[in-house]
């Protein structure tokens, strides 16, 4: 891109911008805890501890997103039979009983999205604690992508919940939430939570300029 | 400096231009949305009231009912997060209790309260800076438009097991995720503006 290669940057022209709302101030050297003097939030280069933040909770996620597979999210009792479903189990009776399209979307929001986020947001954290210069556009965009889709992996969540409550009949039928649901609901929120923490500016810095996290 | 603007994704700094309706700006360097021609407040604050009416509606009325073998069953949105709460995930029923029920309500109420509040003042500055300040935490965990779709998964999910009816509520749903999408493609920057106008 070469037509933005000398587009100014806020923090080579001494600027700072508020991310709360918008504001864009010059950077004074002598406060050392600067504010933002329309809504007061605090003023930082680059989010503060952006990569360490980011990175503990991108690991806690990973890590519970074994148990959140594992486990059963939720277990269905009738006269015949009881079964617990995991996240994939509930996948494929979907698939069986023939709503194809509502298991490819269950598919791809609980367990494409989630994987996709973990291992996008390892990538955009390796490359810019390595200050690398690798495909930025493509990295910028990948990093959109991760905020936007980041909220519909709760999807089967609120599935679960409905279910449990809808389907209460005591002894003829029940289902329960099961302890795979509490794993994945913290996935969520902790991924979420992680590509929250990561600055995306980050991608653009140059190893001299932009302080590291 | 108000006639400058950073892209937040990259840090690229530029002179504010004006847009035509409709149009948006992009960042050069890294093509992330900068800002664009918005509602107007008057607008936005229609937009904000038919919310609260259907978030009323959504939530008073039953959302799906099901049949089985002579027993009905039937709820809303607050029945399922009593029933998670019964079965014990205490966290997940506290997690679908804010991200579909309070952030979208407190959503709904503090932009409410800041476009009024703009228009005929009356509320102190330090209260609308909180409240501009919540709306953009509350932004990214109000998450009505992915419960609808779990209660359109449920439905069918259910339909093997019971004759099942969509009731009012999930129409309810429906309209808030539409109007509930509007609302927050609205840039909260534009608010912070008037605030200083
Ligand atoms: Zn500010
Ligand atoms: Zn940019």
């Amino acid at each position: 891109m070469s037509s933005a290669a000398g587009l100014p940057r806020a923090a080579d022209l001494g600027l700072l911008s508020c991310l709360a709302c918008g504001l864009v101030c010059r950077a004074l050297p002598a406060t050392a805890a600067p504010h933002c003097p329309r809504c007061h939030a605090p003023l930082h280069r680059r989010k503060p501890a952006s990569l360490s933040r980011s990175w503990a909770l991108l690991i806690a996620a990973a890590v519970l997103y074994i148990p959140a597979n594992l486990l059963p999210i939720m277990q269905t009792s009738t006269l015949l039979y009881s079964e617990n479903d995991t996240i994939l189990s509930g996948v494929l009776t979907l698939w069986r009983s023939g709503a194809w399209d509502l298991a490819l979307i269950v598919f791809v929001a609980s367990i494409v999205v989630p994987l996709l986020k973990i291992a996008a947001l390892a990538t955009l954290l390796l490359s810019a604690g390595a200050h690398s210069r690798w495909r930025r556009r493509e990295r910028a965009r990948l990093y959109r992508l991760i905020e936007f889709i980041g909220q519909w992996s709760m999807l089967d969540i609120f599935v679960v919940a409905l279910l449990v409550a809808l389907v209460n009949f005591n002894s003829v039928a029940q289902v329960r939430a099961g302890p795979g649901a509490i794993a994945f609901a913290s996935v969520v929120v902790l991924t979420m939570l992680a590509s929250m923490s990561f600055d995306p500016r980050l991608i653009w810095d140059e190893p001299q300029t932009g302080s590291r996290a | 400096m108000p006639t400058l603007i950073v892209c937040e994704h990259c840090d690229t700094v530029y002179q504010r231009a004006p847009l035509q309706p409709g149009q948006r700006a992009r960042c050069l360097r890294c093509a992330a949305p900068l800002y664009r021609a918005d509602l107007a407040p008057p607008a936005l604050l229609a937009l904000t009231l038919a919310a609260a009416v259907v978030f009323l509606i959504a939530n008073v009325f039953p959302i799906v009912s099901l049949d089985l073998q002579g027993s009905s069953s039937q709820s809303t949105l607050w029945g399922a997060i009593h029933a998670a709460w019964d079965s014990e995930v205490g966290p997940v029923a506290v997690l679908v209790a804010l991200t579909a029920f309070f952030f979208p309500l407190l959503q709904i109420l503090l932009l409410g309260a800041v476009l009024l509040a703009l228009r005929r003042g009356g509320l102190r500055r330090s209260l609308l800076v909180d409240a501009l300040h919540s709306l953009r935490f509350l932004r990214p965990w109000s998450m009505v438009e992915v419960f609808l779709l779990g209660a359109l998964v449920a439905v069918v999910k259910m339909g093997a097991l019971a004759a099942v009816q969509p009731r009012p509520g999930l129409y309810g749903f429906a309209a808030l995720t539409l109007l509930l999408t509007a609302l927050n493609s609205f840039d909260l920057h534009r608010l912070w503006e008037c605030l200083d106008e």
